[in-house]
């Protein structure tokens, strides 16, 4: 059962070779057994989960299969689940459990998926390397020292290490490419408004995107078929006829034009890292691709710009958790300030509380003309760059992220530092593109991601050109050691 | 030292929609507490705004009938504040591109008319409401009411006199009935003003420093409210003090008003544009249908009133001052009664009793039916007009008699008969010799006193008209 396709684990239960409980329990015994040293997920609920497996057998019995049924799937503990604990990876949220399930919940529900357990996360999705949680860092299985990346660490961790054939994550500034690129697996952001974000757990409202994490390509784009789609409770929500993701995985890229970003290979990249992208590079060239050397002269602003319009929303949006309603209440307080201080200050870490007043500040009166403001502008000039450059070229690539994997708490103190992992990653965020991060080798035994970037709705596009690379390559079979 | 007074008002009218703003929760009133709160208006996480296209429909109406562009493009916003019956921690608004643009409204005060010109509309969503003391030391909290949709409409400082300001307000009140977008139930807080109010020497070209008093829900407190704040304001000036910007409320038990703590005014709402929420697009196409499907306003019902019905102006303008009075009116015309009496009875002996009983004109115990009845007995000369009077009150009382019974059983029919008033006038004639000779001798008076002894022989009954026009024959042979 291991380190198989979802296709060929869908054929074995469409043939019983196993039944879904077979599977689920196969992989809750991993978790069982590795969870403790990675610690991938933040709750687990054997029962349900098999309950799920038992429905979905009974769906392959009469017939009602689809791609995913029966397949466990690790779920971000950003979505609500209903009658799950979802924490989004705070104290805040410690103790609340979802009433309603979230779009893309409700989604792999109706396929008969199997909820595998809700991955751990850095809190509310701030952070690149999952130590921000408040239910302790996740662990890298390729190197128990060093961090899976974040802030989907728990369904990136859980993917290298083999906890689940399928996981889901978010991406607001890269969220799931760098993990990819750091655990050496493939991840998807879709397009702004592709998958829905009712019931995804607000971060940064204009930026967040739910997407697939996966071994393959392939996979990814079977996940895709069942995350995406309309959703009328999301305003922001795309309004676009159901596509397959799956039908044109296969097809020829021959002389296919791949804009190369100066921008992404300047100082800050890691010449190992550096020397990998270069040979994924010519593995596409051998495969018949053009190489275009492009510009995206606003590339080294996406990070400022981020780091205000984000915080800024942020600033917002997780101001409904004030210990009124659900979620922590601070024990003792003596009036309403106090208990919203205490709250607050007990509630969230530091790198939430960190954000939180940044994006109270860019927005304060006398500042939101200088900061927001301008951060808007600028965000609309990094949009152009990527609106020329697609009139020269069919995809971007470059690095995922600047390094392969790091240690454990190198960066938690530097703040500036943790925020350049996502240098190569937060401009596609603000064009609202969609991009991928695939296997493209290793240094010192540690993976490396390489970076595609399309346009607009190109998500078909872009998980054919990452096939034909995996076709062609085993990275992305590459296995972390001790977990087999 | 003569000053003048300068009113702006902020108007919040609940929209008469069936659910919330931004979630399909009942924005129904009085309703168990929370039994309408969804995990939208408990802003559960995870949860998302989306627009309720109805109040956008009531937006549009307003503007129209205030003539105001409306916005092809407008914008959501986030207003940034902690209170516990605000559950997202931010209230969504449109702050610089609001649906509605500038338009105007004319009031009419003593006489004189005069238009308040408006600066904007924009649609919003209410708050929950908190309720301090329910048990000690503990406030409770009910979001039936968050997200509830508001449209928030700003005048500028066009006003001059707390009678220009509730003039503004009743016809605002009754122009968003009218068009059919508010309820206009102020005590359930439909309609609330808060009114800004700053004093200026006589002539001055520079505004004083305005204070806004918060919420006021009755048009006899907005005219308290702005007369003890203006007081107050010339007062303090003339005895040398200065006016802080500030927010007050009124308290109706002591007639005053009272600054509110100036660390609730110190809040910067970091409005931002909502991300959550696309620009709110408005094609004309869409106010064009609208616009075909909204009711004559007043000013044009009054107009017509008063070319087509021959309705004096003030007449007019007072059926036309509140839309279930003009229904009420259409319906004495449909039924064929004639127009200016069917006004007379309205402002007059109608209005009277409704006010007597505080009781509004769809509560009236005579429906317009019955008052058309009642006014055609007048014109076919059944009875008289003080005779119907007492039919009015004989019917107002007992709901479940025809006019035409309660003639008969009053007595009232009127005497047509010219035989019988011959006999009635000859009677009187014979035992009032000296006040023929009076009159003959030119007192004009006592005609009139010849025709009441009549009237009181007949019991009321005898048709005046006819008796004047017989005894006038009599006396001159």
């Amino acid at each position: 059962m291991l380190n198989l396709s979802i296709q060929s684990l869908s054929s074995h239960l469409e043939k019983k070779t196993f039944s879904s409980v077979e599977l689920t329990q196969f992989y809750l015994e991993r978790i069982k057994q590795y969870n403790p040293s990675l610690n991938a997920f933040i709750s687990i609920d054997e029962a349900k989960s098999l309950s799920m497996a038992a429905n979905a057998d009974e769906l392959i019995t009469k017939g009602q299969k689809s791609a995913l049924t029966g397949i466990p799937v690790a779920q971000k503990d950003i979505f609500c689940s209903q009658g799950w604990p979802t924490t989004c990876g705070s104290k805040m949220l410690k103790n609340f459990i979802a009433p309603y399930d979230a779009m893309v919940i409700e989604k792999f529900n109706e396929v008969g998926a199997v909820n595998i357990g809700k991955t751990n996360m850095d809190e509310f999705a701030m952070g690149s390397s999952n130590e921000t949680s408040y239910f302790g860092p996740v662990k890298n299985p390729w190197d128990l020292d060093l961090v899976p990346g974040g802030s989907s660490g728990g369904s990136a961790s859980a993917i290298a290490a083999r906890l689940a054939p399928a996981a889901t994550g978010t991406d607001t500034g890269g969220s799931i490419r760098q993990p990819a690129s750091l655990c050496g697996f493939t991840g998807l952001k879709p397009t702004y408004g592709l998958v829905s974000r009712y019931g995804m757990i607000a971060f940064a409202s204009s930026l967040d995107q739910a997407g697939p994490m996966a071994i393959s390509a392939e996979d990814c784009a079977l996940l895709m078929n069942v995350m995406s789609g309309h959703d009328k409770r999301d305003s922001t929500s795309i309004q676009r006829d159901k596509e397959n993701y799956a039908s044109k995985l296969n097809s020829p890229i021959k002389g296919l034009k791949i804009g190369i970003p100066r921008e992404f290979f300047g100082e800050g990249l890691d010449s190992s890292v550096h020397n990998v992208i270069d040979s994924a590079i010519d593995e596409y060239k051998k495969l018949g691709a053009e190489i275009i050397e492009i510009s995206l002269p606003n590339n080294h602003l996406a990070i400022p710009v981020y780091y205000v319009i984000a915080p800024a929303e942020a600033s917002s949006n997780l101001s409904r958790y004030d210990g009124v309603r659900y979620g922590y209440r601070t024990k003792e307080y003596d009036d309403l300030m106090d208990m919203y201080f205490k709250t607050r200050q007990e509630g969230f870490g530091e790198e939430v509380k960190r954000r939180i007043l940044i994006g109270t500040y860019v927005l304060s009166a006398g500042y939101y003309d200088a900061y927001y403001l301008k951060a808007q502008k600028i965000r609309r000039l990094i949009s152009e760059d990527f609106t020329s450059a697609f009139k020269k070229c069919d995809v971007i690539m470059g690095p995922s992220a600047p390094s392969v994997a790091f240690n454990a708490g190198e960066k938690k103190e530097d703040p500036l530092a943790m925020y350049m992992q996502d240098i190569y990653t937060i401009s596609t965020n603000l064009a609202g593109l969609p991009a991928m991060s695939i296997p493209a080798g290793f240094v010192s035994n540690l993976p490396v991601g390489l970076q595609l970037i399309g346009n607009h709705f190109s998500e078909a596009k872009l998980l054919n050109i990452a096939h034909s690379f995996q076709q062609n390559t085993d990275w992305h079979l590459e296995s972390a050691k001790g977990f087999e | 030292m003569d000053w003048d007074i300068v009113i702006g008002i902020e108007t919040h009218i609940q929209l008469k929609t069936k659910s919330k703003q931004f979630s399909g929760a009942s924005a129904a009133y009085g309703n168990e507490p929370n039994s309408q709160a969804c995990l939208v208006s408990l802003a559960y996480p995870g949860v998302l705004p989306v627009l309720n296209h109805e109040s956008v429909n009531c937006a549009i109406k307003l503007g129209l009938a205030i003539n105001a562009k409306i916005a092809s493009r407008s914008i959501f916003a986030r207003k940034n504040y902690f209170y516990p019956d605000l559950p997202k921690g931010y209230q969504i608004s449109q702050m610089e591109l609001p649906i509605v643009g500038p338009g105007h409204l004319s009031i009419n005060v003593n006489g004189k008319s005069k238009s308040v010109r408006i600066l904007r509309a924009h649609l919003e969503e209410d708050a929950g409401k908190s309720s301090h003391g329910i048990s000690q030391g503990k406030t409770g909290i009910d979001l039936n009411r968050a997200g509830t949709p508001l449209l928030e409409i700003v005048t500028e400082p066009d006003m001059n006199s707390a009678e220009e300001a509730v003039a503004y307000a009743k016809k605002l009140h009754e122009l968003v009935q009218w068009i059919g977008i508010c309820d206009g139930n102020m005590q359930e807080g439909s309609f609330r003003c808060d009114v800004n109010v700053s004093v200026k020497k006589k002539g001055a070209e520079v505004l004083g420093t305005r204070r806004e008093i918060k919420n006021l829900n009755s048009f006899k407190f907005i005219k308290q409210a702005v007369d003890y704040e203006v007081n107050w304001q010339i007062e303090t000036l003339e005895d040398g003090g200065k006016i802080e910007q500030a927010t007050i409320l009124f308290n109706p038990d002591t007639g005053e008003t009272k600054a509110m703590r100036s660390k609730e005014e110190a809040n910067d709402y970091r409005y931002f544009p909502d991300p959550d929420l696309l620009p709110l697009l408005v094609s004309q196409e869409k106010i064009n249908e609208i616009k075909q499907s909204m009711p004559k306003l007043p000013d044009e019902m009054q107009e017509l009133f008063e070319k087509e019905l021959g309705l004096s102006e003030y007449d007019a303008s007072e059926i036309t001052a509140n839309s279930d009075v003009t229904k009420y009116f259409l319906e004495l015309v449909d039924s064929k009664a004639n127009p200016k009496l069917s006004a007379n009875w309205i402002l007059g002996n109608l209005y009277s009793r409704l006010n007597e009983e505080e009781i509004n004109i769809n509560q009236s115990p005579i429906d317009s039916s019955s008052l058309a009845a009642l006014i055609k007995r007048i014109e076919d000369s059944t009875i008289s007009n003080n005779a119907a009077k007492k039919v009015f009150d004989f019917i107002w009382d007992k709901s479940d008699i025809t006019v035409d019974e309660a003639i008969d059983e009053l007595g009232l029919k009127q005497i047509s008969d010219s035989g019988e008033i011959d006999t009635l006038v000859d009677e009187v004639l014979k035992n009032n010799q000296p006040m023929i000779e009076e009159y003959l001798s030119g007192k004009e008076k006592a005609f009139n006193a010849l025709i009441g002894q009549i009237m009181k022989a007949s019991k009321g009954k005898a048709n005046p008209s006819q008796v004047s026009e017989l005894l006038k024959q009599k006396i001159s042979k």
